[in-house]
């Protein structure tokens, strides 16, 4: 296990190398000239001068694309162009927002996909398995805003049980916490865990029928020990895959529904920068979310081989 | 037979429920049609019939897998078919089974030893360190080594793969072990050796065998009895010699001459004859009627209309067949008719 998990580590630092170019040649990629965007129209030729060289931009790439990234191997992102706020800070500020609301999202998405998917493959055809497969429809279909909008209509305006917008950190109130992620974290989950209900329901209907089922069940084993631990832990085997991929498209989600919940994350930040063209803090976002999703493959990874001895590396 | 059966199966009825089509009805499909069929302690009774037979209906019944519509499953002293739920754990652990699939019946995340250590860990107290050392002494019994015991199913051939089911099967010391087709997903040589190996386990160790196959020719060599089905009927059993040699229902017949004959001469002469005959499908219902009667080469006006009997046949066994019971009409007074088995 512990190969497999150096092994994949060590696959990481071309695909990383890439990353950076890539994030790093957003500068030299956008039609405009930083300095352009800092100064504005109006600044002089000698301020317009004095940005580039403070910018590094007169150097030639390599060498600025080198400085850039052994400052950033430092933790040193740079500096937003607009209000000289350090990348790094911003976005270890806004991380912990996101990383929560994607954590309990994928939380949910398992445990509502895993029961769903299960209660379905126990009796294929049956009105609960129709009522699953309906239910899963309904929920890829849709969309996460519109969803995170009734939500707070129903459970933070009229019931008031939740709060409808804002966010308290984990640290300062545990419950609180909890009250602010809850509902973004639903709306967000909802299509993923309709995504991993139909992946579970088809792994655990191709697994049930399997000799070693009928088996386990001859045997004598109890039911909950045949559908747990013989079955389930097979059908896992393409769910995790599903899963890793959902965490990704939960991370992208919760950019637009940080909007709907008016929640200062990643998201605000990313879209502020975008349509300003922060470059340094574009950089940043972009390398942190990469990140993200390496760890979350390297995760899958190991917890695959994990469950799936043939993909051991012997 | 001995006087005490270990497994008695008596008018046996193994109902499907299928839904068809869009509609919600459920239309019932009778698998087993009132079975009869006992077990010796010991002795292997081997069932073959063609695919869809009710063979394996029969087998899952006596595991537990699937209901009983109706009839009786004795084993032992316990009653198995009004057990709705599970059967008491006496009876469970000595009745065991092994599959046909091997590359389907091992759990592929486990490892061997677990495999073979997963009833001692449900059924018995053993600690670890005791259920591993089981399994490595069972894995020696099916000659394979405790080297095996870390190993995954997906690093052994379907031969050696058999092996460790047939280890599990005799983890708990059954007394019956119910085979459904263990050789067929094999290749021919390690077919005989997982024969071979059946055979000698169940002299060592005194264990009956309910043994299922579509191959009467591989049966007839370990079985004490076979009995034949056909579409959820058992149109004959006997003493396997008998069965074998002498086959008293025209279906058993046929059955046998699907084996192929090594004289090409005499192998082209059936072929033709073969041909020749039309070609009839399996109706899924039978009619009133003895099934097998569209079939039938020797086929009589009553075979149609009215259900031939389980009669005796000379050398044991019955056969259910108006063949037989003419047969058995046909033998001079005062001849007394074998009751045999």
């Amino acid at each position: 296990m512990l190969r497999l998990v150096v092994q994949r580590l060590l696959a990481l630092v071309p695909l990383l190398f890439i990353v950076s170019v890539l994030t790093f040649s957003l500068t030299s990629l956008l039609p405009d000239d930083p300095a352009d965007l800092i100064i504005g129209q109006w600044g002089t030729e000698q301020q317009f001068e004095m940005v580039r060289e403070r910018l590094g931009l007169n150097e030639p790439l390599v060498p600025r694309y080198v400085h850039w990234l052994e400052r950033a191997l430092h933790g040193d992102l740079g500096t937003s162009f607009f209000n000289s706020v350090e990348v790094s800070d911003a976005v270890m500020q806004r991380l912990p927002v996101t990383l929560s609301l994607t954590a309990v999202s994928a939380l949910i998405a398992l445990l509502v996909g895993l029961a769903a998917g299960i209660a379905a493959a126990l009796r294929p055809r049956s009105w609960t398995d129709r009522l699953a497969t309906f239910g899963a429809t309904i929920g890829q279909a849709i969309p996460n805003f519109w969803f995170g909008i009734l939500l707070v209509a129903v459970f933070a305006v009229t019931l008031r049980w939740f709060p409808a917008t804002g966010f308290t950190p984990l640290s300062s109130s545990p419950w609180e916490w909890l009250r602010s992620v809850t509902l973004p974290a639903i709306a967000l989950g909802l299509a993923s865990s309709a995504a991993i209900a139909r992946q579970v329901r088809s792994a655990m209907v191709g697994v049930l029928q399997q000799d070693y089922i009928r088996a386990a069940r001859a045997q004598g084993l109890s039911r909950r020990r045949v559908i747990f631990k013989h079955a389930l832990t097979n059908a896992l085997v393409p769910v995790v895959a599903v899963l890793s991929f959902q965490i990704t498209v939960l991370l992208g989600g919760a950019l637009i529904v940080e909007q709907v919940f008016a929640i200062n994350g990643l998201g605000t930040l990313a879209i502020t920068a975008v349509r300003r063209q922060d470059i340094p803090m574009i950089q940043g976002l972009v390398l942190v979310m990469v990140v993200l999703v390496v760890i979350v493959q390297l995760a899958t990874d190991v917890v695959y081989g994990f469950l799936n001895p043939k993909a051991r590396p012997s | 037979m001995s006087d005490s059966p270990l497994l008695e199966i008596r008018d046996l009825w193994v109902t499907y429920w299928q839904r068809s089509g869009l509609t919600l009805r459920r239309r019932p499909f009778h698998a087993v049609k009132g079975a009869t069929l006992s077990i010796a302690p010991g002795e292997t009774l081997g069932l073959v019939g063609e695919s869809g037979s009710g063979k394996s209906s029969i087998a899952n019944a006596v595991l537990g897998l699937v209901p009983a519509a109706s009839g009786s499953i004795r084993f032992g002293d316990a009653e198995l078919s009004a057990m709705k739920t599970r059967y008491p754990a006496a009876a469970r652990r000595q009745i065991q089974a092994v599959f046909q699939d091997p590359f389907s019946s091992l759990n592929p995340s486990m490892t061997v030893g677990d495999i073979v250590a997963e009833p001692l860990r449900v059924h018995t107290g053993m600690s670890r360190e005791e259920r591993r050392a089981r399994a490595a002494e069972l894995l020696k019994l099916v000659s394979l080594s405790e080297e095996h015991l870390g190993r995954h199913p997906h690093q052994f051939s379907g031969g050696q793969r058999q092996r460790v089911a047939i280890a599990a099967a005799l983890a708990l010391q059954p007394r019956l072990i119910v085979l459904d087709e263990p050789a067929s997903a094999l290749d021919v040589s390690t077919q005989n050796q997982i024969i071979n190996l059946l055979y000698e386990r169940r002299d060592a160790l005194g264990i009956a065998y309910l043994l299922i196959a579509h191959d009467l020719a591989l049966v007839h060599h370990i079985s004490d009895r076979i009995a034949v089905m056909y579409l959820g009927h058992i149109v004959e059993q006997g003493p396997a010699g008998r069965v074998y040699s002498a086959p008293a229902h025209p279906y058993t017949r046929a059955l046998l001459e699907a084996v192929p004959l090594l004289d090409p001469a005499r192998q082209r002469a059936r072929r033709a004859a073969r041909k020749a005959a039309p070609a009839v499908e399996a109706p899924r219902d039978a009619v009133s009627g003895c099934p097998y009667s569209n079939r039938c080469p020797s086929v009589m006006a009553r075979c149609r209309s009215a259900m031939p009997a389980a009669f005796p046949v000379e050398g044991g066994g019955t056969a259910s067949c108006f063949l037989a019971e003419d047969r058995g009409r046909a033998r001079p007074a005062g001849e007394p008719a074998s009751l045999a088995s």
